[in-house]
């Protein structure tokens, strides 16, 4: 067992977990965040995908104690408030889920990918950055379109943010 | 059309939940002292079972219990059923199996399971596994359907000699030999489609729930059906009577055809819960789904197509194997039979059709009806067929396709099917003005020019949804009726519920039902709640599959729409001493016409309960109830035309550009019907270029994880060009057809279609994967 | 998973002591690792976590020595500007590993000290000449990759970096296996003082290799139409069934034809 702490979505929380415990079954079973979901064995299907320290990871391919000490952003944590992030409104704007299984994973990763091209984005790079995400329902079409009409808002907001503050 | 009505291209109601981390799937489910369940599965795809040997993992760490196909036996449990009875053209019945929810002396492929280990976690209760002792006397092993049915082959089950469950017909072999015999040029090929596994991205899950104080049972389950798997739980594998099981499919993370059936997990979960005396939870691994989910297709057939001398088709001759596995699933005997060769008809008149079909068990996993379910493999038969004769014949597909279409509706086709309207040209038409068909000779010389191989290919479908009408299919063999119910209920403040028994697991139900109320009333959509998935709640379903949603569960929310909006004109007729024929509700407000009285629509449904003032004799309450049993079958149909280029040197095939034109007939959400659309190409485009399940000649599935079974990815796709060019359907209320099937059906001839093309070869085995594809261009070059 | 104990190592020298605990093994990304331990492929008694070592972190470059720390991520390989300028070929590659979640965890010592088969790394550091620093010594990359998973690696030694010189001109090209997307053929070729070399992974029985077909036809000219009429053997090449050796065969050639032309453009 090890006592592990993060902060997970703006959050203080410490607990204890035996050290085979992945990162992603703490997260639901432990703190019930289960927005966060597991499709698979063998870290391809990218339901699990969480930000970890900014960054992009599969939950399911990480110990809890590994990241202790962390910060960690869940698709709980995405919204402010009762606000929802760009990206998530523009999945469902733009129809990018059916199911909703591996959507938490995909906004999660959309997020990363708009983060990490501040240049923007266009298919054939979404489609590339899409790599580690597996959706069965969408066949990617209106997943694309989503995340790219997202990097375009997000591209417009920050483009304004800047303006108001020079 | 309101902006929240039929028509609209609603945003969905349901994404709320699941873009906020909120949706609620079987194992986000915890109920105190919940325990986890592994399933200890064999190893060997055909073995007796010697001796199990559990004492080990009895004593290991958290353990509470683990147990057997005996104790299961010995409670009584029954073994699983396969619902639809089909009779072997000699008469006799379908040789089915016994199955076993835990497997007792035999197991039958690789996944069979054969003992439960319950325990504090998972992580224990697959520690404990292990540690079950299990001796198997190995047997030799079948994996391929046309080596099955051979002299000598294995035998699977004592019941099915030479491993034949049925050999089936339909249709006139005396016409249609007659028409071979007579024809100006017959094509033939034997042609294979592929085994494919569903993969929906949710895992199958069970939590079974026995509440002793209660005697009541409940079964937390990733199904498309609740109410069928309450039903099948209850009569045939006695888990509990069905006044005290509840069964409660949440959300489901995609379903696919493969979470219809009733799995041994489930009853083995809630038999499990009553005997130990814990809530026990069951996960799938990926690996489990892939060993133990119903697989899809597996058809080897051998076709004869003849033409007269104008290239009209004058018969039509298949001769089908179908893999069915190792069981017979729920579903699994309709799937190659009346789902399949009722459709080898196609867009096109042909006079004479015969079927014949052999049903087979192998050792390898059940096989049952996926996305599509025998429809793609009538749809691959025939499209194949078509484009390999208009290349023999020197005719364009688009010109032998045109010159056989069926024109005039009804046409009764000589196997079974009665279609009541479409429009072949319409769709043919839209998809090649859609691809550019015109530019394809100037763009494959480009394409040749950067020494890339570019091919064309197009595939004209026909299906049948809206299973179905419940006399029909039960004259057939179903053991169930295909009816659908509703039910809608205003509450006192004029929001309204609608109960129905469609299952929603992705296909945006809550959006789409809600807007048919909206249409009617014209209250705001977000006043709509639609109730599905929970057998306490809603009084009975048949739930979702068949592209059956809309045009059988729809029409039953329309049939009780209809008595609702009946009674809450009588009592605002009262109330607005009006005659009733005047009152028409729009916009929320319940009006007399052509003059200025009204009400609100709350004040009708308040008025209902209140119960102050209603008409004489009058009932209290504004809810009702209707079934709906659809008179004929629908049938959505289309064209789809796929243009590829092709990289010689390794093989690999780039989809350059997909189109699809359909005909769904009336739409009540373009946006949630092109997503159908997207993803059912995805699958189809998957089944073609990408996916196949391998078993090895042991019966080991080499494809049982995703480093190993190729899943559509984002950059195997291009987006997709779709449209409808629709005719209504005259058969139910809203002139529906369904939709959620036909990219599955219509895309994976046009894909092998443009691949051949682009090859100059005959045909290609599916999953045409670079290492093939380049196998064949290697070929041809020596 | 089978049960383990969690270790996270302070330093380098810390982590040498804790690998003394049981059936140990180090941590890094976790990438191949841990996938191994869940399918309890893998059942290491304690893990070291190596991962956030400062002193293992960062990419180096000095005139053209490049110095890759052990734990560096393949996403900070593939994003740093001094490398993309020194060696872009490489910082290519890394972009090319797995997918951007896998790139975010997955380092450079993890991957070669582990030496799949099918991974790009060691094509990399066999094909670059490179040089696989450890706690204890420098080992020649082409001393270093022994075979399926076997490196030159002996019980507690730690890869704490690589170094190499950068090339002239080099370039990867891969082709992936559709399901897995680990290369089926990734051939990298590099062009040095030393001369060319080409490394290929994902096809050999034996794990990486130099390829001499390949260096001998590119060392009089370092043209892609040198390798024309090339015909790589079959023989010592994986079959399964994505690839067969004679497809593989045939990939080496396509894969260093078009590695070439990328090298030169």
């Amino acid at each position: 067992m090890s006592d592990v702490s993060f902060t997970v979505n703006g959050r203080r929380v410490s607990g204890s977990a035996e050290d085979r415990t992945l990162l992603v079954h703490f997260l639901r079973e432990h703190l019930g965040l289960t927005g966060t979901h597991v499709g698979c064995d063998t870290s391809q299907c990218g339901a699990c995908v969480v930000h970890v320290d900014g960054k992009a990871v599969k939950s399911c391919t990480m110990l809890a104690a590994q990241a202790s000490g962390s910060t960690i952003v869940t698709i709980e944590g995405l919204a402010d408030g009762a606000e929802l992030h760009p990206v998530q409104a523009s999945f469902k704007e733009h129809h990018g889920l059916q199911c909703g299984f591996c959507t938490p994973g995909m906004i999660m990763t959309a997020t990363d990918m708009i983060a990490r091209h501040p240049e923007g984005l266009d298919e054939a790079m979404v489609r590339a950055e899409l790599e580690g995400n597996i959706c069965r329902c969408t066949g990617y079409h209106n997943i694309v379109k989503a995340i790219l009409a997202a990097s375009e808002t997000m591209a417009k907001g920050a483009k304004g943010k800047a303006k108001q503050a020079a | 059309m309101g902006i929240e009505g039929v028509g609209a291209r609603v945003a969905r109601k349901e994404d709320k939940r699941f873009i906020t981390g909120g949706g609620r799937y079987v194992d986000d489910m915890v109920v105190p002292g919940m325990k986890h369940a592994v399933f200890v599965r064999s190893p060997h795809a055909h073995a007796q079972i010697k001796k199990i040997d559990v004492k080990k993992a009895q004593a290991m760490p958290g353990v509470v219990g683990v147990l057997t196909g005996k104790e299961l036996k010995a409670d009584g449990i029954g073994n699983l059923i396969c619902g639809w009875m089909i009779h072997s053209k000699d008469g006799t019945p379908m040789k089915m199996g016994a199955w076993s929810p835990l497997a007792v002396d035999k197991v039958r492929y690789v996944g069979d399971a054969v003992v439960i280990v319950v325990a504090d976690t998972k992580g224990q209760a697959r520690d404990a596994a292990e540690a079950v002792e299990i001796t198997y006397k190995e047997l030799k092993a079948v994996v391929d359907a046309t080596k099955a049915i051979q002299p000598g082959a294995p035998q699977i089950h004592a019941e099915a000699e030479n491993n034949l469950i049925f050999d089936w017909e339909l249709g006139d072999a005396k016409a249609t030999d007659a028409a071979i015999k007579s024809a100006a040029h017959v094509t033939r090929m034997k042609i294979v489609n592929n085994r494919l596994v569903p993969n929906a991205m949710e895992p199958r899950a069970a939590l079974g729930h026995y509440d002793k104080a209660e005697d009541h049972y409940t079964c937390w389950t990733t199904s498309q059906n609740p109410h069928v798997a309450r039903l099948v739980m209850s009569a045939f594998y006695n888990v509990a009577p069905e006044n005290k099981l509840r069964v409660i499919a949440p959300d489901v993370g995609g379903g696919f055809g493969s979470k219809i059936y009733i799995y041994p997990e489930e009853i083995v979960c809630l038999w499990a819960s009553k005997k130990i005396g814990v809530p026990v939870k069951w996960v799938a691994d990926r690996t489990e789904s892939f060993l133990s989910d119903a697989h899809g297709r597996d058809h080897v057939s051998t076709v004869e197509m003849a033409f007269d001398k104008d290239n009209r088709i004058t018969g039509l001759k298949v001769d089908t194997i179908a893999n069915l596995g190792a069981y017979m699933s729920l579903f699994s005997s309709c799937v190659p039979t009346y789902l399949y060769a009722t459709l080898l008809s196609g867009q096109y008149d042909i006079p004479a059709i015969h079927a014949n079909v052999r049903a087979v068990y192998t050792n390898t996993a059940p096989v049952d009806a996926y996305r599509g379910a025998g429809r793609p493999e009538a749809t691959y038969v025939l499209e194949r067929m078509m484009e390999t004769a208009a290349r023999e014949l020197g005719v364009s597909p688009a010109e032998l396709r045109r010159r056989n279409f069926i024109t005039s509706f009804p046409h009764q086709t000589p196997v079974i099917m009665t279609y009541d309207a479409g429009d072949y040209n319409a769709s043919l038409d839209a998809a090649m003005k859609a691809a550019d068909y015109a530019g394809f000779a100037r763009r494959k010389a480009e394409a040749a020019k950067q020494g890339k191989l570019r091919g064309i290919g197009m595939s004209c479908y026909i299906e049948a949804c809206g299973l179905a009408p419940s006399s029909a299919v039960g004259s057939l063999g179903a053991g169930v009726g295909l009816w659908e119910s509703a039910e809608v209920r205003v509450n006192a403040v004029g929001t309204i519920e609608v109960l129905t028994g469609s299952h929603s697991h992705g296909q945006g139900h809550e959006t789409t039902f809600a807007q048919l109320v909206t249409q009617r009333f014209g209250v705001p959509i977000d006043s709509v709640s639609i109730v599905h998935g929970d057998t306490d709640k809603v009084q009975m379903g048949m739930g979702t599959y068949g592209s059956r949603s809309g045009a059988v569960g729809m029409s039953a929310i329309v049939k009780a729409l209809d008595k609702v909006e009946a009674k809450a004109k009588k009592i605002a007729a009262h109330l607005l001493e009006a005659d009733e024929g005047d009152i028409v509700i729009e916009n929320g407000e319940v009006k007399v016409a052509g003059t200025d009285k009204s009400l609100p629509w709350f004040q009708v449904a308040l008025a209902s309960y209140t119960a102050h003032n209603l008409p004489a004799g009058m009932e209290p309450g504004l809810k009702e109830t209707a079934f709906y049993d659809p008179s004929n079958f629908t049938f959505p149909a289309g064209c789809y035309i796929c243009e590829v280029e092709i990289d010689p040197e390794t093989g690999l095939t780039e989809i350059i550009q997909f189109v699809a034109a359909d005909d769904f007939g009336n739409i009540i959400n373009p946006m949630i019907v092109e997503g159908q659309v997207h993803g059912g190409i995805a699958q189809g485009v998957g089944q073609a270029l990408l996916e196949g399940a391998h078993y090895d000649r042991n019966g080991q599935l080499l494809t049982a994880s995703y480093m190993d079974y190729t899943m559509p990815r984002a950059g195997d796709l291009p987006s997709f060009k779709v449209s409808t060019s629709n005719t209504p359907c005259p058969g139910n209320p809203l002139g529906v057809k369904g939709c959620g099937e036909a990219g599955a059906i219509g895309s994976p001839p046009a894909v092998i279609n443009a691949i051949t093309d682009a090859l100059g070869v005959v045909d290609i085995p599916m999953p045409a994967s670079p290492a093939t594809v380049w196998a064949a261009i290697h070929a041809n070059k020596h | 998973m089978y049960s383990v104990n969690y270790h996270r190592a302070s330093s380098v020298a810390d982590a040498a002591k804790l690998l003394k605990n049981g059936d140990a093994k180090l941590l890094s990304g976790g990438m191949t690792l841990i996938p191994a331990m869940k399918t309890r492929l893998a059942a290491p008694s304690d893990l070291v976590d190596v991962s956030r070592l400062k002193e293992l972190q960062g990419v180096k470059v000095s005139g053209k020595t490049v110095t890759i720390g052990a734990a560096t991520t393949h996403y900070d390989v593939s994003t740093d500007e001094k490398l993309k300028k020194a060696c872009p070929a490489l910082a290519h590659m890394a972009s090319l590993i797995g997918d951007p979640a896998v790139r975010h965890k997955g380092t450079i010592g993890g991957s070669i000290a582990n030496n799949d088969p099918a991974a790009d790394y060691p094509a990399a550091l066999l094909a670059l000449g490179a040089t696989i620093i450890t706690n204890k010594r420098e080992i020649a990359a082409d001393k270093f990759f022994k075979g399926l998973f076997e490196t030159a690696l002996k019980e507690g030694e730690i890869v704490t970096a690589v170094s190499f010189t950068a090339p002239a001109k080099a370039a990867y090209q891969k082709f992936r296996n559709p399901a897995s997307r680990y290369a089926i053929v990734g051939v990298f070729v590099t062009k040095g003082k030393d001369g060319v070399r080409a490394a290929v992974t994902g096809a050999g029985e034996d794990g990486v290799f130099r390829s001499k077909e390949i260096e001998a036809a590119l060392a009089k000219n370092f043209d892609a139409a040198a390798l024309g009429g090339l015909k790589v053997p079959a023989k010592g090449l994986m079959s399964d069934i994505y690839a067969s050796a004679d497809y593989r065969a045939n990939l080496i050639a396509v894969m260093a034809k078009r590695a070439v032309a990328t090298a030169n453009a």
